[in-house]
């Protein structure tokens, strides 16, 4: 009797930590989301492979730690802050640098991008030193409250509540206005889209600062959870091109479904089989690719 | 009539669109097989379905006999059905002296050969000068295929089929785009194709084409309209209909 | 009736493709004489010869084949921790067995591999192989009590080379034993780029759907160099190891895979001896740049990535057309004919 419900309790314990799990992962994966949009709709609408994404990320990153421990700016106003400066960042590079590498192949693409992420590396260990640094999170956000019995993490809960407002907007900005819809034309096939009269490079720049400016936002939030230092975008840079590469570049929901599995995968992965970790990422990465090489939810478009 | 190669109800379906349409032919050993049709009748997607670079919806293809709907490319070229492309797919940074010379080695099974240096065989060298020399490549044996004049490029795509010693030779539009006075030589050269080779060919000059073949196929909208030797296909009032209109493209 | 003066000029052309030149009779004896001749640098050109060969069988896929791989350290390090480990635990004792026996087994890792980079575009290509890299450094950082972990793999000694050549502290033995594996898997590759293989995988390379069109298995033979390439990479790996006796993580990095790639460039791809120049170059000025900012090394390396891109790979290959013209001029073969024509140029696009 008393081991029946024992073992209820156990079940019972076992299912609310799954949903904790799924709460963990979930968050986790709404980040990467944020984080890796850019990415998507950079490779998706110019076929450009930007792998020095994940640095205006860790300058995001990095200015929120600047504002809130150095100047004393609350969390949640630093926030914009840290879009704004990557914002500006992607864009001064995206008009001075990036344009020269547009036309040429993606092994140039790739080189050049590795290279400025080597710069950047490089860069802010000198500037800012290479151990981890932490952001002074307000004391309401941190902790967890029970819902259920499912452990509520309050930062993970606001990230979860940013992310979702702010992919639910991206996703009726695409849909509903005109911008939108001239984006998406020109994700789609850009040579008829400039034939319609779209001004495609000035939708690119906007769009390249904007995506820019998501991943500086998403790095403020994740320096909480997955730690900052100067090698950040190096190490994340895999986790960025799995969600784009599994999600496909024609849209942005494809990518969003990636970044949830993936979010969840790895959360779940790395409590339910510790001695693996991010190795099942990989595979699974490794697995998808040969299955669907263009991502799993990609359309496979006309080009 | 030996049939060479023969296709029975074959079909090909994209996302809505019936490019090829239970099409049903026959084609005889030695033949010279003309295959028209107007733009957009799926002539290409044919060839491209009769060589494995795409797979049928339905039907099948059969060459000598021998059910080869499923094959790959390279094996349909081991068994001798070979293709040339409307729009030049050639190798840029090849010479013509290389590009023969791989194709010949590859066809006398020496492709993975590793350790002999390329040409060093004379037999082969022999053999690869023949067929520059026969489509008047020889004086630019020795540049890049990407920097060749348009029409010297054709040959070479051409001559390129032709070192597969095909038994079945797929011509898709082999005069497209060469200038007038440059034509010739690809008429001669396909002209001068050995009478034991069986040819396919796709082509909008009229010309080339009542003076080429000895049995035409029309193809309108993914299906066979109309079928029969040339003055038959010449005097039916349907073809007219169907061209009506047409300009007979030159290029 | 083809004359014969059109059989003699094209088997003295496709010839031409594979004699060799003065300038590499001069670069090799260079390299053999500074065995001799420069004994205080043994210790840098033994990291040059390693890091050739291993650029050597990034060309072998990158400028022959077409294939763009961020994962190569994958047989490097399998290559560098198989001859670590086969030494530490005295599995095989001579070095040049175990060198073996390593690149052995990364052949037949490229091997089980080759399939992932058949599909796919480019940039799949680059997921895939980045990934199979992770796989193994997780991996090998997983399994510390076999590897290490982190801190590398400790206590490996490593036994005289055919039992008698002792390994010494200013790399004599390392930089000759080498440089003899590198000549010899060079002479190798040599003849396997300029034969019909080597020919088909140009092809390949150039248009895949045309190659496949005159009969030539595309896969298998990307198959076939792939696994080649990863032989040779988990040769180098093992050089590394049996020289420093050490292997670490970082045998499988980013990093490895990033600067491979730069070595490359810097040399160009497609002629065999790209791998080899970039070495040179590259770990000159790494030597030069570590001297100057020991911790921020990787900015230089990333501005000169930058720079090439941006300048432009065709711009800078035609800054050293002079230099080939030149070479071609003092080739006193070609002296004698009438037309001197310039080499074909193999630019990696």
């Amino acid at each position: 009797m008393a081991a029946r419900a024992c073992s209820a309790e156990a079940s019972g314990y076992r299912g609310t930590q799954m949903l904790t799990i799924l709460f963990d992962g979930i968050a986790y994966g709404m980040l990467l989301f944020v984080l890796a949009a850019g990415l998507a709709v950079t490779l998706g609408l110019m076929n450009f492979v930007n792998l020095a994404h994940g640095a205006f990320a860790m300058a995001g990153g990095y200015v929120t730690v600047l504002t809130v421990n150095r100047l004393g700016v609350p969390f949640l106003a630093s926030l914009p802050i840290a879009f704004l400066a990557s914002a500006i960042a992607g864009f001064i590079l995206e008009r001075t640098l990036y344009v020269h590498v547009y036309g040429k192949s993606h092994l140039d693409q790739v080189l050049f991008t590795i290279g400025l992420v080597f710069m950047s590396v490089a860069a802010v260990d000198y500037v800012m030193g290479s151990s981890p640094v932490f952001v002074q999170v307000p004391g309401s956000l941190q902790g967890k409250f029970d819902l259920f019995g499912i452990g509520i993490g309050r930062y993970r809960l606001l990230i979860i509540i940013i992310c979702g407002l702010l992919t639910i907007a991206l996703q009726c900005t695409l849909a509903f206005t005109r911008f939108g819809s001239r984006l998406r034309a020109a994700v789609d096939d850009s040579r008829v889209a400039r034939g319609l009269g779209i001004n495609v490079n000035r939708i690119f720049a906007f769009t390249f600062a904007f995506g820019s400016g998501l991943a500086g936002l998403g790095g403020a939030l994740g320096a909480e959870i997955l730690g900052l230092d100067p090698a950040f975008p190096l190490k994340f840079m895999i986790y960025f091109l799995i969600v784009v590469t599994v999600g496909g570049t024609s849209s942005i929901i494809g990518p969003f479904f990636a970044s949830l599995l993936l979010g969840i995968g790895d959360v779940a992965g790395k409590y339910y089989v510790p001695t693996l970790g991010s190795f099942v990422i990989y595979t699974i990465m490794i697995v998808i690719l040969i299955w669907r090489p263009q991502g799993l939810f990609a359309r496979t478009s006309s080009r | 009539m030996t049939v060479a190669l023969e296709t029975i109800d074959l079909s090909k379906r994209f996302a809505g669109i019936v490019a090829t349409s239970n099409v049903s032919f026959r084609i005889a050993k030695g033949a010279r097989h003309a295959l028209i049709g107007p733009n957009g009748a799926g002539k290409t997607t044919l060839i491209n379905l009769l060589t494995g670079v795409q797979r049928p919806s339905s039907g099948r293809i059969m060459f000598d006999g021998e059910d080869i709907s499923g094959f790959s490319t390279q094996k349909r070229v081991g068994l001798g059905i070979v293709r040339t492309f409307q729009i030049n797919q050639l190798f840029g940074d090849l010479t013509p002296l290389e590009t023969i010379g791989l194709a010949v080695s590859e066809r006398r099974g020496q492709g993975l050969d590793w350790w002999r240096i390329v040409g060093s065989r004379h037999d082969l060298v022999t053999e690869v000068v023949e067929i520059l020399e026969r489509f008047h490549l020889s004086d630019v044996m020795n540049t890049r295929a990407g920097i060749l004049p348009y029409g010297k490029q054709r040959l070479l795509e051409i001559a390129l089929a032709i070192a597969c010693r095909p038994r079945v030779l797929l011509l898709d539009e082999p005069a497209a785009g060469v200038p007038e006075d440059e034509r010739h030589e690809i008429l001669s050269a396909v002209a001068s194709l050995p009478a034991e080779v069986t040819v396919l060919l796709i082509e909008h000059d009229m010309d080339i084409v009542f003076s080429f073949a000895d049995r035409i196929s029309v193809l309108v909208n993914g299906a066979l309209f109309v079928e029969g030797k040339p003055e038959e296909v010449a005097s039916d009032p349907r073809v007219r209909a169907v061209y009506l209109g047409e300009e007979f493209a030159d290029a | 009736m083809i004359a014969r003066s059109t059989i003699v000029a094209a088997t003295e052309r496709l010839a031409a493709r594979a004699r060799w030149h003065p300038l590499e009779f001069a670069f090799w004896i260079s390299a053999f004489s500074a065995i001799y001749l420069m004994p205080s640098q043994h210790l840098i050109l033994t990291e040059i010869a390693w890091l050739g060969l291993f650029a050597l069988s990034l060309d072998l896929i990158l400028g022959y084949a077409g294939i763009v791989s961020l994962g190569h350290a994958a047989f490097f390090g399998f290559g560098a921790y198989a001859a670590a480990l086969l030494a530490k635990y005295e599995i095989i004792n001579e070095p040049v067995l175990a060198m073996l026996a390593a690149g052995a087994g990364a052949l037949m890792l490229g091997f089980v591999t080759s399939f992932l980079v058949l599909r796919g575009s480019d940039l799949a290509r680059l997921m895939v192989t980045l990934g199979v890299a992770l796989v193994l450094r997780e991996l090998a950082n997983r399994y510390g009590w076999l590897t290490g972990g982190a801190d590398g793999l400790q206590g490996v000694t490593i036994r005289p080379l055919l039992g008698t050549f002792r390994f010494d502290m200013f790399g004599h033995t390392g930089y000759a034993y080498c440089l003899i594996v590198l000549f010899v898997l060079f002479l190798i590759a040599r003849r396997l780029v300029n034969s019909p293989f080597g020919l088909s995988l140009l092809s390949v390379k150039g248009n895949p759907l045309r190659a496949s069109a005159i009969g030539i298995s595309v896969d298998a033979r990307l198959v076939a160099i792939y696994t080649v390439a990863a032989g040779y990479a988990g040769i180098a790996g093992a050089l590394l190891a049996q020289t420093t006796a050490f292997a670490s993580l970082e045998v499988f990095s980013f990093d490895r895979s990033a600067d491979l790639l730069l070595v490359l460039i810097i040399g160009g791809a497609g002629y065999l001896y790209g791998g080899l120049i970039g070495a040179i170059i590259f770990k000159f000025m790494q030597d030069y740049l570590s001297a100057l900012t020991p911790q921020y090394w990787p900015f230089w390396i990333g501005l000169v990535l930058v720079t090439i891109v941006l300048v432009g790979r065709d711009r800078i290959s035609s800054w050293t057309a002079p230099v080939r013209s030149l070479s071609v001029l003092m080739d006193w073969r070609t002296l004698r004919s009438s037309q001197v024509t310039r080499p074909p140029e193999r630019t990696f696009q």
